[in-house]
């Protein structure tokens, strides 16, 4: 099993281990309820270093990048800043999503856990005409920051005052790696890609302020409450961007980028593809992946889904037929529950709401 | 995590039964599988009146992470159930042995008893 290099201090804290493909990891370190509220209200540290850095190297790694990469490199270029998207097949099926880091002429790719060992091959095959070095940068920790008052916490956990006058998506280096103002929960906050001993460090500090710990389990009621996807529960090779909620990461606009994909989204109407909605349960219960949805108008199936600790209910991201209503009944256990369609961005209606 | 009450008998799917001085049977779920569960949000109780039959589907027990099945560890007639897990599940996490106890039976057959688990065959169970 792999371990990160934080892997001992989860076990001081008491952490619930998890086997998280082919990585022992913390799923929570109490109550992943409080671990959720932590982040919402104040902030939170998690170790992400399962992920997957990447760097690239070589003159061309513009060109490989606007290749294979389905959004516009060309909108960081020159710019301390990080970009979300994915990469697709020939097919236009989704390979993995990530983000690219552009600091100071630097190219940095973080991308997902379960899906390294595809990606370094994809990456490679396609890095060869381009001449670019692909190098996989696993002596790296990633570290996220997260919640309303990470902005506070950031000075005192980096000792530098620039890092909090970081826009969103902007990227700084830092002791020979980066930080960025991305995240993966809805709340503002930093993401450090760093050397394993500024890791070790960086947790430590966070700790002794006091920030609570985080594990898997509130990072994904985080993501999901934030309408965020997840690779593997909301999108896969067998679906393309629009079936998947990201037909926005896909940059058409330079009619000469010849992406990977782009031919094949081409031929794809958009507008009767099946789509992405965000799923609120009415009644108790917990929308699980694999259930069902129908409506009179179409039907459709939970991805992800999980109780809501800001809603107080279940909420789901599902993929339905383009025409389906608000109104339809998630199957549950052979029964009917209704439930409501709404855009995936949860947390906004919560503040609606209120 | 917490020592099992000696009084309880189990199923090895890690439902306990109490045997009450009235003759009723009180059941709930184990220490050990709230904390297998984690959270709990969502329990869903059995109705008055129901039969059951021994390692029967009783109730629906929902944490964040999973939906599991609740078994009757005896046959018999629902009599009671616990009304506070319908607003407070997170008890069932705080006291899975007392205040967080999912129904009452009245049992057809104390001869059953025998099929279920000591405390400490059932610790050792959870040990495998």
């Amino acid at each position: 099993m792999n371990k990160t290099c934080l892997h001992q201090k989860h076990l001081e804290l008491k952490a619930k281990m998890v086997d998280f493909s082919g990585w022992d990891m913390p799923l929570s370190y109490g109550s992943q309820l409080d671990e959720h509220m932590a982040v919402r209200s104040k902030a939170g540290i998690f170790d992400v270093s399962h992920m997957t850095v990447f760097s690239l190297v070589g003159n061309q790694t513009e060109q490989f990048l606007s290749y294979v990469f389905a959004n516009d490199i060309a909108k960081v270029k020159n710019k301390n800043k990080a970009i979300y998207g994915t990469i697709l097949n020939n097919d236009g099926g989704i390979l993995d999503d990530l983000i690219v880091y552009s600091c100071n002429g630097k190219y940095w790719i973080v991308s997902n856990c379960g899906t390294k060992s595809k990606n370094t091959s994809w990456f490679k095959k396609h890095a060869i005409e381009f001449s670019v070095d692909v190098n996989l940068m696993d002596e790296f920790s990633i570290i996220a920051l997260q919640g309303p008052l990470a902005k506070e916490h950031i000075a005192k956990i980096v000792e530098i005052e620039s890092a909090s006058q970081l826009t969103a998506f902007g990227v700084m280096d830092f002791k020979g790696g980066l930080i960025a103002r991305t995240g993966y929960t809805g709340e503002d906050g930093f993401e450090f890609i760093v050397p394993r001993d500024v890791g070790i460090e960086i947790w430590n500090k966070a700790i002794e302020l006091g920030i609570a710990p985080i594990g898997l389990a509130a990072r994904d009621s985080l993501r999901l409450e934030a309408g965020l996807n997840l690779y593997g529960n909301d999108m896969d090779e067998n679906y393309h961007p629009f079936e998947s909620g990201l037909g926005w990461t896909i940059d058409f606009s330079n009619a000469e980028r010849k992406f990977i994909g782009r031919a094949a989204l081409e031929r794809i109407d958009s507008k009767t593809s099946k789509k992405i909605t965000g799923v609120i349960l009415k009644d108790r219960g917990v929308l699980r992946p694999g259930y069902r949805l129908q409506s009179n108008s179409g039907e459709g199936v939970i991805l992800s889904g999980t109780f809501s600790p800001i809603l107080q209910k279940s909420i789901a991201l599902a993929r339905v037929d383009s025409c389906m209503n608000d109104e339809a009944v998630a199957i549950i256990r052979e029964k009917e529950f209704s439930v409501d369609l709404v855009s995936s961005r949860f947390l906004k209606q919560d503040k609606i709401m209120k | 995590m917490r020592e099992i009450p000696g009084d309880l008998k189990f199923l090895s799917s890690h439902e306990w039964a109490r045997i009450e001085d009235d003759g009723t049977v009180t059941v709930g779920i184990s220490d050990h599988a709230q904390d297998l569960l984690g959270d709990i949000v969502f329990v869903e109780l059995p109705e008055v009146g129901k039969i059951l039959s021994a390692e029967g589907e009783a109730a629906i027990v929902e944490s964040v992470k999973a939906a599991s099945d609740v078994y009757s560890p005896l046959s018999g007639e629902i009599i009671a159930v616990n009304s506070l897990l319908e607003d407070n599940p997170e008890i069932v996490n705080e006291s899975p042995y007392e205040d967080g106890w999912f129904f009452k039976i009245k049992p057809d057959n104390l001869d059953e008893l025998a099929d279920l688990l000591d405390a400490e065959s059932y610790a050792d169970s959870c040990e495998d």
